[in-house]
């Protein structure tokens, strides 16, 4: 192919770096344009996600960018939550006085660079979609420069992560030097009849640089402090669309890169998504603070996403995708309603600040009761479909013992889901909380709309598109 | 004796491992922790040449000055996150980074 011909399937990315590029000049030199870049980069993100959905599908630079129904899939979904959290973090942001255009800016480039993570097609392509999506959100971790918890949640997701991208590379360089390529349908070549030492030991460090970056256990430390620390919208944006953009980078190396040896990795993939789900469910258990609640619940929520990718098969592809589409809801919705909670201006943000929340702001409290019933896997809710999914795929797989014990640790998270909605609709109130602002008010009330009842609807054409993306991934 | 592949491999297994308990042993800066994550990318980047030098494969370079690009990003980033938690805190041992723990 030509070098125009593969900029062609790069359109999505193009108008995100170009745009990204050009807000960064525009908010720099016009300081009072907030707002502006604000609207402007979700017009960039929304202009992307339409360049996605109608992008040719092929491969470009020496396979190293793949255009398929997968990636597609993902980078719609991404630029899409990726634009919801723009409003959200600006007006929150500005309600407490930091006034900064960057935010709508690195969001564009952490987009861009999740949407790099999903197409990519060769392990540099890996990395430095992975990097770029990886600063964007450090900086974006840290994004209230005066608050001390910000920067910390900011120090600790860099080092952590810096950590991940460590191991992620050392078992990128390790497959490189044993496969003899970086290229993923080289490796599948060299690896097709399983894959010998040197490629396994860099696969199990490819996994666990992956692992924590959806912040699967064991490899979860840093996530209930991130998720406590950094500012609400952030994290509303951050335990979606990069938990969504990695496990799709997942399942793409795995079916690309490593089909052979199908049977190794699956071991290690049910030995996570175990674990996951494990210390997501009886950790979360202890937790007063909401944030750091629904930190865990990501924890294990990636676990039974883990769970539904170990099954090896299209259809398990599938149930990840649907899953952690669902799932992403759920998060963003839930994190909006604390962004729209303040009581005498202060955040409300542990189960006792929420006590009585039903009799004062009833929509919030039970848009908060259905993303909690939902994240539950509680029937029709959205989470139940994406759960009914992984569990049929892991069972039809083989794995049935698995699935029983993930099963068991939603039973156990059960527990502080009801503690939650115990509190909101039966305890008695504190004081009175100050009025939510329209924007997250908006968010999260759509948002519990779709949980249920739209997602009967929504599962008609989802169930396909799923299908279709997980079909692109050659995983038999 | 001549130096192949296998020394440079276990250079960098040994300059790896160094960087990652570097990172959980270390409990006074955070400064080492920056240092230790160089480290790392330094490990990977021995590796990479080492690898492409053995292969006859140019691509094992290029990926490593990638990795060299995305580090001085990385290091960037890292020191001004660094420099706000400085801010606040006017202090910068590890053990002072826990105002959350749980």
């Amino acid at each position: 192919m030509t070098f125009t011909a593969d900029l062609g399937l790069t359109y999505p990315e193009l108008i995100l770096a170009g745009g990204a590029l050009l807000l960064l000049v525009w908010g720099a030199f016009q300081p009072r344009a907030n707002a502006a870049v604000g609207y402007a980069a979700m017009a960039v993100l929304a202009a992307g996600a339409a360049a996605a959905a109608f992008s040719p599908f092929g491969r470009a630079f020496s396979g190293g960018f793949i255009s398929d129904a997968a990636a597609t899939f993902a980078k719609v979904a991404i630029y899409l939550a990726s634009a919801v959290a723009i409003p959200l973090g600006q007006q929150w942001f500005a309600r407490r006085g930091v006034r900064n255009f960057e935010f709508p800016v690195l969001i564009v480039i952490a987009a861009l660079g999740m949407g790099m993570m999903a197409s990519s097609g060769d392990l540099i392509s890996l990395y430095v979609g992975l990097e770029l999506h990886s600063l964007a959100l450090y900086v974006l971790a840290a994004m209230k420069r005066d608050d001390a918890k910000s920067s910390e949640a900011g120090l600790k997701y860099f080092v952590l992560g810096s950590l991940a991208s460590g191991l992620l590379l050392y078992g990128a360089s390790l497959v490189y030097g044993f496969a003899g390529s970086t290229v993923y349908s080289d490796i599948a070549v060299a690896v097709q009849d399983g894959a010998g030492t040197g490629v396994l030991f860099g696969l199990v460090f490819l996994i666990c640089g992956l692992a924590f970056k959806v912040s699967a256990a064991p490899f979860h430390m840093w996530t209930p402090d991130v998720y406590e620390g950094a500012p609400t919208p952030v994290v509303a944006f951050f335990a979606a669309a990069p938990k969504l953009a990695t496990m799709v980078l997942f399942a793409r190396v795995l079916s690309e890169g490593f089909t052979g040896a199908v049977e190794q990795w699956q071991q290690v993939l049910v030995a996570i998504a175990l674990i996951s789900v494990a210390v997501g469910a009886f950790a979360g258990l202890a937790q007063k603070n909401l944030k750091r609640l629904w930190a865990y619940s990501s924890i294990a929520n990636v676990g039974y996403a883990i769970l539904g990718l170990a099954a090896g098969d299209a259809q398990g592809v599938q149930a990840m995708l649907v899953f952690m589409i669902l799932y992403m809801i759920d998060v963003t919705g839930f994190f909006a309603c604390l962004a729209a909670l303040s009581r005498e201006g202060r955040a409300m943000e542990t189960l006792d600040d929420v006590a009585g929340l039903f009799r004062e702001r009833p929509g919030i409290a039970m848009a908060m009761t259905v993303f909690s019933l939902s994240a539950l896997g509680l029937p029709p809710f959205a989470g139940f479909w994406g759960k009914y999914y992984v569990f049929k795929a892991a069972i039809d797989a083989g794995f049935v013992l698995p699935a029983v014990a993930a099963f068991v640790g939603s039973v156990v998270a059960a527990f502080y889901y009801l503690r939650l909605f115990k509190v909101m609709w039966f305890d008695p109130a504190p004081g009175r909380t100050d009025p939510p602002p329209g924007e997250a008010r908006v968010v999260a009330i759509s948002l519990a709309l779709f949980s249920f009842p739209v997602v009967l609807v929504a599962m008609t054409w989802l169930d396909p598109l799923a299908a279709t993306a997980a079909a692109a991934l050659r995983l038999q | 004796m001549t130096i192949g592949l296998v020394h440079y491999l276990a250079v960098a297994a040994i300059l790896f491992t160094i960087g990652v308990f570097g990172i959980f042993v270390n409990r006074k800066n955070i400064i080492v922790i920056l240092m230790s994550i160089e480290l790392i990318l330094l490990a990977v980047n021995i590796n990479l040449v080492a690898f492409s030098v053995y292969l006859h494969n140019v691509v094992g370079q290029i990926f490593a000055m990638f990795v060299l690009t995305v580090a001085a990003a990385e290091a960037a980033v890292g020191l001004a996150i660094l420099v706000t938690f400085f801010r606040n805190r006017g202090d910068i041992s590890v053990d002072d980074a826990s105002m959350m723990r749980g």
